[in-house]
Formats: structure tokens, C-alpha cells, sequence
């Protein structure tokens, strides 16, 4: 079975930019929007920050409080949408899941990584985790927002 | 009743409900009486002892039951309780 993660232009924008000013430190936050096919193919319509709340080396952890966690679902709901994912940056690392990332994976969420390599966004990837396997597989991330990247002179 | 919120990973064990209203005084009670309903959820929620894995918490409105008295808080009717998955990660060095 092969995943989809369809981003909404103005949705990664945002994450973008966001992971670009937390830099050195790893940024993340959840994104919300709407499944086809049984969830095979995922539309990513809002993203939105929430702080790293992980005490210690920012710039190699993340961590989201449990009351942050709580808000995101009361707004999947309010807005109608799912929650779908979280996303997180690697600073000046590849955008490839780490054992770290691995261990404390829940099922279902799609788990965007970007690369940002001195202050850059990078390579933008997305992975979901396979239970059975107890390993990630990788989304397909489609591209459906090159001009917008062409701006930024991304590409 | 006592509701029970639902983290969206775990709705596909529970008929895609966001949340699960039932009667228990005890956070304990509830964690029971939603496993009898769906049994599925037990892997996902306790440990091998059957004590709430360690990689989620349990809220009563807006606090840890951890803070509290742990699976022995008391519920009252109108109480919500939120299941919430521990949610970090980051690079290896």
C-alpha cells in the first residue's frame, strides 16, 4: 500500500517558514485536513506551530506538551477536519526519520520532517509508520506548490 | 456519565468515535469499562502488568492524573477524561 500526502501551498508556507526561524532548534507543530481512499491519500489544508516543549538540547529534540496535544484535537474537531500529522524539523540533518523519531511514533499520523541546513529549508519528507513492521514508510509528497517554492528560490 | 476523548490514532479501535460516554467513578473504572467495549485498545493503551503504558497520559479536564490520584482519581458525572499520546522525537547524534 502506498501513502499520499497532498500539501495545500499556503500549508507549507507556513511550515517553511516556521522551521526556518526556529532554526538552530528543532520547530514543530500538527496539521490538519482530509483523507480519501481509506486514508491512503491525505490533503494537508492547515498547519499550525506549537512550541517545543522539550527542556534541554533543542536543536536535537522536540517534544509537544500534552495540553497542546489536547488543544489539537479539540480543533480538528472545531474545524471539522482531522488531525492528521505533526511535523518537526531536523536541523542541518536529512529529512530521514531517526531511531528517536522511530521509538516514539504513533499509528496513523503522517510525520512530516523537513531538513533545514543553516537556516534553509531543505528537503521536505513524510513517512507514516508501519505497526506490524514497527518501521516508517515514506509518504509520496506531492508537489502541487512549485511556484511557490520558486519564489522563496527554493528550487 | 464519564466521557472519554479519543486521540484521532486510536479511533480506528473505537467505530471511529471521537469520544465514549460511560459510568465509572474511577479513572481506573473507565480505563476498564473502555476496554470491555473495545478490546482492541488494550495493546495500545496498557503494558504487559496492565498499567497505562508509559508513552501516554491521561488527563481528568485539564490536569495529569498523575497529578492527581493516578488510576484512583475519582470521576463525577459530567467528567472528561482525554487520552493523549506522548508525542516527541528528534535527531541521533
Amino acid at each position: 500500500m502506498s501513502y499520499q500526502l497532498s500539501l495545500a501551498p499556503e500549508a507549507e508556507q507556513y511550515i517553511l517558514q516556521q522551521l526556518e526561524a526556529d532554526f538552530p532548534n528543532e520547530g514543530c507543530g500538527f496539521f490538519y485536513g482530509t483523507e480519501e481512499n481509506e486514508g491512503q491519500l491525505r490533503h494537508v489544508l492547515l498547519a499550525e506551530a506549537v512550541i517545543n516543549s522539550k527542556e534541554g538540547d533543542q536543536r536535537r529534540r522536540f517534544e509537544i506538551s500534552p495540553l497542546d496535544y489536547m488543544k489539537a484535537e479539540r480543533k480538528a474537531l472545531e474545524l471539522g477536519l482531522n488531525l492528521l500529522g505533526i511535523y518537526h524539523s531536523h536541523p542541518n540533518h536529512p529529512a530521514i526519520p531517526s531511531i528517536h523519531d522511530l521509538k516514539q511514533a504513533v499509528p496513523y499520523f503522517s510525520y512530516i520532517i523537513l531538513s533545514v541546513q543553516e537556516g534553509r529549508a531543505a528537503e521536505l519528507t513524510s513517512w507514516r509508520l508501519n505497526e506490524e513492521r514497527r518501521e516508517f514508510e515514506a509518504e509520496e509528497v506531492k508537489r502541487n506548490n512549485l511556484e511557490a517554492l520558486a519564489k522563496r528560490e527554493l528550487i | 456519565m464519564a466521557t472519554v476523548i479519543i486521540p484521532t490514532p486510536l479511533r480506528k479501535f473505537t467505530d471511529q468515535q471521537a469520544s465514549v460516554k460511560l459510568d465509572a467513578e474511577t479513572v481506573q473504572a473507565a480505563i476498564d469499562r473502555l476496554i470491555e467495549l473495545y478490546p482492541v485498545l488494550a495493546q495500545h493503551l496498557l503494558d504487559k502488568e496492565g498499567q497505562v503504558r508509559a508513552f501516554v497520559r491521561i488527563f481528568l479536564e485539564d490536569e495529569d492524573i498523575l497529578a492527581l490520584d493516578g488510576p484512583n482519581t475519582a470521576l463525577k458525572s459530567d467528567s472528561t477524561l482525554s487520552i493523549i499520546p506522548a508525542i516527541a522525537g528528534g535527531i541521533d547524534l
